[in-house]
């Protein structure tokens, strides 16, 4: 028996990243929002400086709806699935993922939005790499920035601007948009090995610049700064300085008093009238079912479950799922090309135990169409990027460049001088849409409530391959610039399960190749918003967080402004 | 109720009830870990102490007791493992039995002793021939098996002293890993400096303890 609640305004399902953004816009323009999350309010005391907790064993594992609906993947549709991982990527909580999330806040480069019209224009239609569905944005960067700028300052970003209203600053990204300010902060501080990496860079004529991130490098609004102790990366913040939608966006809309937050809410279905609008959502809680109703729904979740909640709503208007009457959920997948990087040996420590992944160098003069593809085998480049944050697990389990065995007296006295002498990358390459990388639902694999779990069927295609090769080349340049004695070039894996994942509900104009149109809304049940990367159509070459969150206030100000034409 | 006093209610019960578990178990929880020296024998709890002797002796191979210092013996690498396959490695626990007495198996079929009794360069070449996948007797094969054995070890030998291993810090000092601080200072990040060693569990500090609770529930 199904209890029916009272209506709401508005109803966001899964309170994180996104949904967690578009919640302060909405509840500040006075709508009354429920907000239906799957995990539960954490606290700082949940935030122990522990690796074999949070990076061996996947914390936190307790209650995690995400850990029992692990998608699977397999490379293409006739090869068997891949070995299933055992921990989902992202994690269930008031403010999701952001809570443990490396919290690099890049803005998409102007080129991402038209990649198809700008590589025609230069380079001829030929080289749009075969296969791909790739689309330009229905708008450009412009289009976007109020929002970036919005939420950089909702959250609290620290960084260094490149580009303010068009006047150059070369201690920031020369590469980067237009933007109409300098951000929050200050950028992070700098370290010994972060130095040494950016004066090579600089050698080599490149443009190093610190990485802007959802961290705070100095006091900001009632948050501490960061305290650099060297367990940011899938663990949260122990005094408050990652900013996370938990401590900034969601409880300043919870200041409103319009935000009911309904934690421990597994939803299961959104619910449709006969004209094929949404009316509400079906969610369990402790074991009861409840219905709310609700004038608008946001799907705000993760686009593996955004893409599957849809598949699972079925209904007389929408047979093959909601919104999917032109067969475009799941379409045009992408997850991003992270891996093929490359780690590098240094001669002496680089004292990088602490720290944090947000705490860095990055070069994107081989980014995006940042430099001629004309004599090159691909398109798209990918953005370097070198860090601190050092585990002991991790750093005893380096790799030993072919100098040492893996075990034994040999071996530990190897990782006895080198374990702090070693370092990786984090390589963002251009990822494109390909009409054979999609997402469905799995034909057998279900959760415990006996729903399919989402199947994911992808590789990486040539450009794909080429551009981890170029971009490996340039990796390993910088690295022996800087003094590296050894370098190993990492394989690009394939495309399972990843924290970058983009697409399945793709946005633009032409309601036959996407799902939702320029505002976020479905082309087809016209008051359902989707909020999150789902909605993105490339890749670029940077962190997709700080875009989806820009996108979901943009999403959450068009239902503002038209508030009376949208909801029913 | 707001979901804010929802979260706050939540917490405030907890803390109270945290308190007096805490007192019992800040005393014992690092207690676990100060006593390297007992018997391993005594302590094990998931193994058998035929499959705890072969573990050992393998543990002890991968990570040796020698020049370069203390190994996994005196980091009680066995003991972690043994403690976990009770609790979170459990799903592994089968994995350990096949895989210990194949091992055990094996050394009696080329070496004619059980693996624990063997001579360690005896007991290298068995590991190698696990470790590269030739060795019958392993399901699916003896280089799974290896990795197994390797990671935990790894583990056992470098994770927080609360879970019972990296006893008296033994692994991070192997690798120079200064230890947990709460607050890094610029100095700490420079090249060059050599931040002085800690000797911290991630539970001795109070605002952590909560998980300790959790643990123990």
């Amino acid at each position: 028996m199904t209890v029916r609640l009272e209506k709401t305004d508005v109803v966001i399902v899964g309170l994180g990243a996104v949904g967690g953004v578009a919640a302060l816009p909405l509840t500040t323009a006075g709508l009354e929002v429920t907000a239906l999350e799957a995990g539960t309010w954490l606290s700082r005391a949940d935030f122990a400086p522990d690796e074999l907790r949070n990076n061996v064993r996947g914390w936190p594992r307790s209650a995690q709806k995400a850990n029992k609906e692990i998608p699977v993947h397999r490379p293409n549709a006739s090869a068997p699935d891949s070995p299933r991982q055992s921990v989902h990527p992202m994690m269930n909580a008031v403010g999701g993922t952001s809570l443990h999330y490396w919290g690099l806040s890049f803005r998409l480069n102007p080129w991402d939005f038209k990649v198809a019209s700008e590589t025609r224009r230069r380079y001829g239609a030929s080289r749009i790499p075969k296969g791909s569905t790739v689309e330009d944005w229905p708008f450009d960067l412009a289009e976007l920035e109020p929002y970036y700028d919005h939420t950089e300052y909702a959250l609290g970003i620290s960084g260094q601007a490149g580009n303010i209203r068009g006047k150059i600053d070369a201690r920031g990204n020369i590469f980067e948009g237009p933007r109409q300010r300098a951000y929050p902060m200050p950028p992070l501080r700098g370290t010994g090995f972060t130095d040494l990496m950016a004066s090579a860079a600089r050698r080599l004529d490149w443009h190093p610049f610190p990485g802007p991130a959802a961290v705070n490098s100095e006091p900001y609004e009632n948050r501490a700064a960061c305290v650099y102790h060297g367990f940011c990366s899938r663990g949260g913040c122990h005094v408050g300085a990652k900013s996370s939608t938990a401590v900034s966006t969601i409880p300043k809309a919870q200041a409103t008093g319009h935000l009911n937050v309904v934690t421990e809410a597994h939803v299961i279905e959104i619910s449709v009238n006969d004209d094929g609008g949404v009316n509400g959502v079906t969610y369990l809680k402790n074991g009861e079912s409840y219905f709310q109703p609700a004038g608008v729904v946001l799907l705000a979740t993760y686009t593996y479950e955004n893409v599957r909640t849809l598949l699972l709503s079925k209904s007389k208007a929408y047979p093959n799922g909601l919104s999917n009457n032109h067969g475009q959920v799941g379409k045009h997948y992408l997850s991003h090309n992270t891996g093929a990087g490359v780690l590098a040996l240094f001669p002496s420590s680089l004292n990088t135990w602490y720290g944090l992944p947000a705490q860095g160098i990055a070069v994107d003069n081989w980014a995006d169409d940042n430099f001629d593809h004309a004599d090159l085998d691909f398109i798209g480049g990918g953005n370097l990027w070198v860090y601190t944050e050092r585990h002991p697990i991790a750093a005893a389990k380096m790799n030993t460049f072919g100098r040492a065995p893996r075990w034994g007296s040999r071996w530990k006295a190897f990782i006895k001088e080198n374990a702090d002498r070693w370092t990786g990358s984090y390589l963002q390459k251009t990822t494109f849409p390909y009409e054979e990388n999609y997402l469905d639902l799995h034909p057998t694999v279900q959760d415990p409530l006996g729903f399919p779990v989402c199947r994911i069927t992808a590789d990486f295609k040539d450009n794909e391959k080429r551009a981890a090769a170029f971009i490996q080349d340039k990796m390993v340049q910088w690295f022996k610039e800087a003094g590296a004695i050894e370098t190993v070039r990492q394989s690009i894996g394939t495309m399972g399960p990843t924290t970058h994942a983009y697409g399945g509900t793709r946005m633009g104009d032409n309601a036959d190749t996407n799902v939702v149109d320029r505002w976020g809304f479905s082309h087809e049940a016209p008051n359902l918003g989707i909020l999150g990367a789902s909605v993105m159509g490339t890749s670029g070459a940077h962190n997709p967080t700080l875009t989806a969150q820009a996108l979901a206030w943009r999403t959450a100000a068009h239902l503002i402004g038209n508030w009376r034409t949208i909801s029913s | 109720m707001t979901a804010e006093n929802e979260a706050t209610g939540h917490n405030v019960s907890r803390r109270e009830l945290l308190k007096r578990v805490i007192l019992g178990a800040a005393t014992v929880v690092p207690a676990s870990f100060v006593t390297g020296a007992t018997s391993a024998q005594e302590s094990f709890e998931t193994l058998t102490s035929a499959e705890a002797a072969t573990l050992e002796a393998i543990v002890a191979r991968l990570i040796p007791t020698d020049e370069n210092g203390p190994g996994a013996t005196e980091a009680r690498a066995a003991y972690y493992i043994d403690r976990a396959l009770g609790d979170a490695l459990a799903p592994s626990r089968e994995a350990y039995s096949a895989g210990l007495a194949a091992v055990d198996a094996l050394a009696r079929r080329t070496k004619n002793a059980a693996f624990a009794r063997l001579a360690p360069q005896e007991q290298d070449d068995i590991l190698r021939e696990m470790e590269s996948g030739n060795t019958e007797g392993f399901t699916p094969n003896s280089s799974t098996f290896f990795e197994l054995v390797r990671t935990h070890t790894l583990e056992g030998t470098f994770c927080d002293p609360h879970y019972g291993g990296n006893a008296s810090f033994v692994g991070w000092d192997l690798i120079g890993y200064p230890g947990i601080r709460i607050v890094v200072t610029a100095d700490h990040q420079r090249l060059g400096q050599s931040p002085r060693p800690l000797h911290r569990s991630a539970y001795d500090f109070e605002r952590f303890v909560k998980e300790v609770l959790r643990r123990d529930r």
